[in-house]
């Protein structure tokens, strides 16, 4: 039996509750403003999974998407055209995710001091390349691209509905989800198998790197300007929602239909307390509360349904 | 000890390079400034080095300092005792700590996942409780305590020889002290010797979040004022002073004495770039690579004293 993960019955809790306490919340385009919101984070809970899954952390997403918006803002103003200042932004991600897994995997040094320190780098980079101004005049293309409804859905819905499709299927059907089980469960298992499993552990930063510059993407297009600190903390917001969504920091367990719920979960409560005109610095401070909440439910569900299965 | 005489010269050389480099840097004034702000450093990352010590991390901090900061600020301007206000920051670092010690202990979470948890969640308690003001203009008494003079020399220098011997004191000579060493060294061991792992644990992050309400009475007198994002650049710098100071963050070793090293030194770097002119948006950069690379030694050190075993 798969069991609905605690958080599973948190979600359907929030939405009864902002059902009934708050006016507009339940409507379709309020559904819609919340898959608006939630995309970004989706970007950067779908890597952070298989982060965490692999037993390690990644604090330096939210700067890294941060500084990649920044490098696309500042190419965009000075006539690049979008692709290409794409490009540049996708890239300083993986530079940085490349460098994260080098630290990690390379060096051995803990991942969540590795990334801490990278980033103290991208945030500074941010600044200096900033002065930290906000970059604004990024032209037309980015927004119109934003605003486009392909399928009729927003933008930024299809773009997180794509990378979900992408990430399941290779996790599912090819070896690399089966490798990052391992790389956190039985390493040794791996490369006794003969897989170049430091190759796919870098890889798996890399591809955290990736998303934040995809999600820069989103995120500049939404502000139709780049901030050198858009996004900082945004990692907290992703780790929340894989924690949330049942993903363990032990022996590589974990799913990204769970993480989907997390992100949700954290989307739903954010958008239902600003209908609720709660401020948004409380709104942080929820989203560690929502954890806690979510921990304690797992951690008493847990073994009750151990209990539940062995009797069975 | 030859890894302290090691720092110490490194400390040397950065000083040298800037004596040479610039005019400002070998006066009276300004090494004393330096020492004033290393101690402020040392203040919150002593308690962070105790939790280091048991392979833990508390990276709420900075955070707990901003929080600390303008509850003791607020209380003491609304009633117009020092005391009431000092009393409060002192409370709310240590109740912080508190939670973090029972998010460890209790709810079993990897230390680094529940402090990162706690500081955001007090970033935002913060902003919500300041709403965007700014608190300043405390008693000149109360100002002594950051910015203030006794016998020429600034008064937080005191408390971080206080702390530094006191500190010593607890480590070395107390049996708490070895406790907490033995956790970090190897915790089933320490478990299987009776020491009570989760009371210790709780009081390292007891400890670490009253040093930083206790920093964050510092800042406040030094300041004069409180907002709410005066703790946000602090985290790094602390984690970035207990790693060069030579504590591993594998837990077990290292001391309060390495960590006023690494404040000292990190200070030294800070100072040297102002006193250059460099743009002070660099420093999260050059402390992010300064972070990595202190922890790149300690792996370094960790595998070669592996391999000799």
């Amino acid at each position: 039996m798969r069991s609905i993960p605690g958080i599973g019955y948190l979600l359907i809790a929030l939405v009864l509750v902002f059902t009934a306490f708050g006016s507009g919340f339940a409507t379709v385009t309020n559904g819609f403003n919340i898959g608006v919101q939630s995309s970004v984070l989706l970007l950067l809970a779908l890597p952070m999974t298989l982060v965490i899954m692999s037993e390690g952390l990644d604090l330096s997403m939210g700067a890294v998407l941060s500084l990649a918006g920044v490098v696309l803002a500042t190419l965009l103003m000075n006539g690049r055209s979008l692709p290409a200042a794409s490009v540049a932004a996708i890239a300083v991600g993986a530079l940085f995710g490349f460098a994260n897994g080098l630290l990690v995997v390379g060096l051995g040094i803990p991942p969540f001091v590795a990334t801490l320190g990278t980033l103290g780098i991208a945030q500074g980079l941010a600044l200096v390349i900033t002065g930290g101004q906000s970059v604004v005049g990024v032209g037309d293309a980015l927004p119109a691209l934003y605003e486009s409804r392909p399928l009729g859905l927003p933008f930024s819905i299809v773009i997180a509905l794509a990378a979900f499709l992408v990430f399941r299927f290779t996790f599912r059907h090819t070896p690399f989800g089966a490798y990052v089980s391992a790389i956190g469960g039985n390493r040794e298992s791996l490369v006794l198998a003969g897989v170049k499993a430091n190759r796919y552990h870098v890889g798996i930063y890399v591809l955290a790197g990736v998303m934040a510059g995809v999600a820069a993407l989103l995120l500049t297009g939404r502000m139709s300007s780049g901030h050198p600190t858009a996004a900082i903390g945004m990692e907290f917001d992703a780790i929340a929602a894989v924690i949330v969504g049942g993903t363990s920091f032990e022996r590589g367990k974990g799913s990204l239909g769970g993480t989907v719920i997390g992100v949700l979960t954290i989307g739903v409560l954010k958008n239902g307390l600003n209908v609720l005109e709660v401020p948004s610095s409380l709104q942080v401070a929820s989203i560690g509360v929502l954890t806690i909440v979510a921990l304690v439910i797992e951690s008493i569900l847990e073994p009750a349904a151990r209990r539940l299965w062995r009797s069975a | 000890m030859k890894r302290l005489v090691f720092r110490l010269a490194a400390i040397a050389t950065i000083g040298a390079a800037l004596s040479v480099t610039t005019e400002s840097f070998l006066t009276l004034t300004n090494l004393l400034n330096v020492l004033r702000q290393a101690s402020l450093t040392f203040l919150i990352a002593s308690g962070l080095t105790f939790t280091v010590l048991t392979a833990g991390l508390d990276l709420s901090v900075g955070a707990n300092v901003g929080l600390s900061a303008c509850l003791a600020g607020t209380v003491m301007q609304s009633t117009g005792s020092v005391a009431l206000g000092a009393a409060t920051g002192l409370v709310f670092g240590a109740g912080i700590g508190i939670l973090n010690g029972l998010m460890v202990t209790l709810l079993r979470l990897p230390p680094f996942i529940a402090t990162y948890g706690m500081l955001w969640t007090l970033n935002g308690v913060t902003y919500w409780f300041m709403g965007g003001d700014t608190i300043h203009g405390f008693p000149a008494g109360f100002r002594a305590l950051g910015s203030g003079y006794w016998l020429g020399v600034p008064v937080p220098i005191y408390l971080m020889a206080a702390l530094l011997f006191a500190g010593v004191v607890f480590t070395r000579y107390t049996t708490h002290g070895h406790e907490v060493f033995a956790i970090g060294a190897n915790r089933e061991a320490a478990r299987l010797s009776g020491v009570p792992i989760r009371a210790r644990l709780n009081l390292v992050y007891v400890l670490s979040g009253a040093m930083a309400g206790l920093a964050a009475i510092v800042y406040l007198a030094r300041l004069n004022s409180a907002e709410a994002d005066i703790g946000e650049p602090l985290t790094l710098p602390a984690i970035a002073a207990v790693l060069i100071g030579g504590t591993s963050l594998f837990g077990g070793v290292g001391s309060l004495l390495g960590t006023l090293i690494g404040a000292l030194t990190l200070t030294l770097v800070v100072n040297g770039m102002n006193l250059l002119a460099i743009d002070a948006s660099w420093q999260p950069l050059v402390t992010g690579v300064i972070v990595i690379l202190a922890v790149w030694i300690d792996v370094m050190t960790r595998r070669r004293a592996e391999a000799t075993i």
